[in-house]
């Protein structure tokens, strides 16, 4: 990884996949979400790793920078969104990882997207959100080189 | 696989017919146009045909002669959110409309078995139900509401055994002698890693607290329902309506299994197992998976366990309306939608049903969307006529045909579970959790390309820029006063009494032939809190992490 930034990223260097984490956060267990989320990001060409249930937002910084990601998905749907998703953003401030994108989906009312954002979450993707919106979003976000 | 019934069987379901309670709330059992209605309708020349009967063996048709001329179903709404004292206002509102039952909600700490003042409970106290710590939480739950009187179900798995003991301490101070109480424990921990994934300890010390309430209740609250096989939560996580009904069912037999096992008689605890479904959006397929399961289970229980009692064959079931199935797109349409799904449930005969809110989809239910999911229930079994003739679709080829088809599914999904070497060694290996997420998946897909549509979210999208309803919000003030509220009660309990309690339940733990719930129910009379009690059971089993698989 770091060779490549080092070599300046070459126009010939084959591009990477996006890595993303994909994490559930807080106590729920709710995965399906998560992992239809999973399986349309792999089959559209992104790396994931999903950390499993019940991560704290250490945890999932941590498996972020040891992945080598450069994006973390939040999955939660337990109401603790307002507390959670900043959590992972501060942490990644105190880690000095501010560039990984983080994004997030669940029963998030609008007023708490509007905050959210301000605080440092990309998106927001809520129920109903059609899987090709967050493959658009993620690709527009990293176009391929 | 039906069986013919000759005149005199008919005269036997009149005669149980005759002898069944009835309901006395006066509503006339006429069409809107004033029709008289049979209670039962049965082919033209019943002699000629295979047919069965509801009240008997083996239930496709009801568990009992009189349906809902005998007794309603009861309209038990699910409730539960920020404190007790808040939830107790909610309990008294939903009775004094009408409400039949109470159902508890219990927020996430409570349903992971730790306090609130935990690290990880932050931001998570009282959004997902009620937060609960120790007994005072649960006086003040139940404040002002006669448990004698009442039935309660409890929607808690993990530390179900610590939330029933909790409630028993709660009577107990009212003086309701445990010998009266009703009501039911969700209880149902197999179906937490299949699908729920609130799971605590390992499948197999998860599997001997859940014997020990039945043994338990067996002997000392012997009306108690003492675990509700949820099929609900394997369909909310994606399965098909074949697959709920199987492995619902797989888990159940597993449930008998284990108290055989323990040494327990069948027909001492099969007749307070009860059962939870889904009712999705597919009006007919889930008709049939009602009737299905009534038949799946009375014939297992009777030809493969040996079962005697009437009422161990007999299946009762709770329902709740798709949470799934409400879409954020037009709320307002959760209405119709949940009115199709509660329809299913009658005519399949359920027992008692939580009609959803139309916001539950974007927060919990406001007064107001709560009452109107209530009003909903009292509509179909008050206006519709619905209720008037017991399973009214009984012999429509195409439900009978698709009730047959149901259970042909689910036996041999019985089969391939049974390859596994049962329940447990299946969810180890992770094929339920795998079948699943396929199905989930495919669901999505089918969305994504459009050969499955949804009003409001694939099609007919006009009109989604106006979503805007109101939804209840939690201050945030809530959470710090429950954490105060539970670090009082641990400073002002008998501390001696209470370090007791919990060393006496961890070595009863350690102790693999003790029952845990009088050592339960002492640590919380001690005002111990869910926390320590649970973490006292951690400290012997051990905590259970599964093996993400996408």
């Amino acid at each position: 990884m770091s060779e490549v930034a080092a070599a300046g990223a070459q126009v010939e260097e084959p591009a990477r996949p996006v890595r993303i984490v994909l994490a559930k956060v807080g106590l729920d267990g709710h995965d399906r979400g998560v992992k239809v989320v999973a399986r349309a990001l792999r089959d559209a060409g992104f790396e994931i790793i999903y950390t499993g249930l019940r991560q704290t937002p250490q945890m999932v910084v941590e498996a972020a920078l040891q992945e080598d990601a450069q994006v973390i998905g939040l999955s939660l749907h337990s109401g603790a969104h307002m507390t959670l998703f900043p959590a992972v953003v501060e942490e990644l401030r105190r880690r000095r990882a501010e560039d990984i994108v983080v994004f997030g989906g669940g029963i998030v009312p609008e007023d708490d997207i509007v905050e959210l954002k301000k605080q440092g979450v990309a998106e927001i993707f809520t129920p109903g959100a059609p899987l090709q919106s967050i493959i658009d979003w993620l690709r527009n976000r990293f176009p391929a080189r | 696989m039906k069986v013919r019934y000759a005149k005199e069987t008919f005269a036997e379901w009149q005669r149980q017919f005759e002898a069944a309670p009835k309901r006395s709330d006066g509503v006339s059992a006429t069409t809107v146009s004033g029709a008289e209605i049979e209670p039962l309708y049965t082919s033209a020349s019943p002699a000629d045909g295979p047919e069965e009967l509801p009240g008997e063996f083996p239930y496709t048709r009801g568990i009992h002669a009189a349906g809902y001329r005998g007794r309603l179903w009861t309209m038990r709404q699910f409730a539960g959110f920020a404190t007790a004292a808040e939830t107790n206002r909610r309990y008294n509102y939903l009775l004094e409309n009408g409400q039949t039952g109470l159902s508890v909600a219990f927020d996430m700490p409570t349903l992971m078995g730790q306090d609130s003042d935990a690290p990880t409970s932050r931001g998570e106290i009282g959004h997902c139900g009620v937060a609960i710590d120790s007994l005072d939480d649960m006086e003040t739950l139940f404040r002002g509401i006669p448990l004698a009187q009442v039935s309660t179900s409890m929607t808690i798995n993990s530390p179900a055994a610590v939330l029933l003991c909790m409630y028993l301490a709660v009577a107990e101070k009212q003086g309701a002698s445990m010998k009266q109480l009703n009501g039911t424990l969700q209880n149902d921990i197999l179906k937490e890693f299949i699908a729920q994934k609130e799971f605590i300890f390992p499948p197999e010390p998860s599997m001997r607290l859940v014997v020990d309430s039945i043994e338990y209740c067996a002997k000392e609250v012997p009306r108690w329902n003492t675990v509700s096989i949820s099929g609900y939560h394997i369909r909310e996580a994606g399965s098909t309506a074949a697959q709920e009904l199987a492995f619902t069912l797989a888990d159940g037999f597993a449930y008998v299994d284990a108290c055989l096992e323990r040494g327990l008689k069948i027909d001492d605890f099969a007749p307070r197992l009860a059962y939870f479904f889904d009712a999705h959006i597919d009006f007919f397929e889930e008709i049939a998976k009602f009737r299905a399961a009534r038949r799946i289970w009375a014939r297992h229980l009777r030809d493969r366990y040996g079962a005697q009692d009437e009422r161990s064959l007999k299946l009762r079931f709770h329902t709740q309306t798709a949470g799934v199935s409400l879409t954020a797109q037009q709320p307002e349409l959760n209405v119709a939608r949940t009115a199709i799904e509660a329809l299913s449930a009658v005519l399949g005969g359920t027992q008692s049903l939580h009609t959803n809110a139309m916001d539950e989809v974007l927060g919990l239910p406001t007064d107001k969307s709560a009452r109107i999911a209530l009003r909903t229930q009292q509509m179909l079994a008050f206006e519709s006529g619905v209720a008037n003739t017991v399973d009214p679709l009984g012999g429509s080829y195409f439900v009978e045909a698709l009730t047959d088809r149901m259970e042909a599914e689910a036996e041999a999904y019985f089969e391939r579970i049974d390859a596994y070497g049962g329940v447990i060694p299946a969810i180890e290996a992770g094929f339920m959790q795998k079948e699943i997420a396929d199905a989930a998946f495919r669901h999505q897909q089918e969305l994504e390309t459009r050969q499955r549509l949804i009003v409001g979210v694939n099609e007919f999208t006009a009109g989604n820029e106006e979503d805007e309803i109101e939804i209840l919000r939690i201050p945030p003030r809530l959470e710090q006063e429950q954490v105060e509220r539970v670090r009082e009660v641990r400073r002002r309990r008998d501390q001696a009494r209470a370090a007791k309690a919990v060393t006496e339940l961890r070595k009863a733990a350690a102790s693999p032939s003790e029952n845990l719930m009088p050592y339960i129910l002492d640590a919380v009379r001690a005002y111990c809190t869910e926390g320590e009690i649970m973490g006292a059971m951690v400290d012997v089993f051990g905590l259970y992490t599964e093996k993400a698989v996408i």
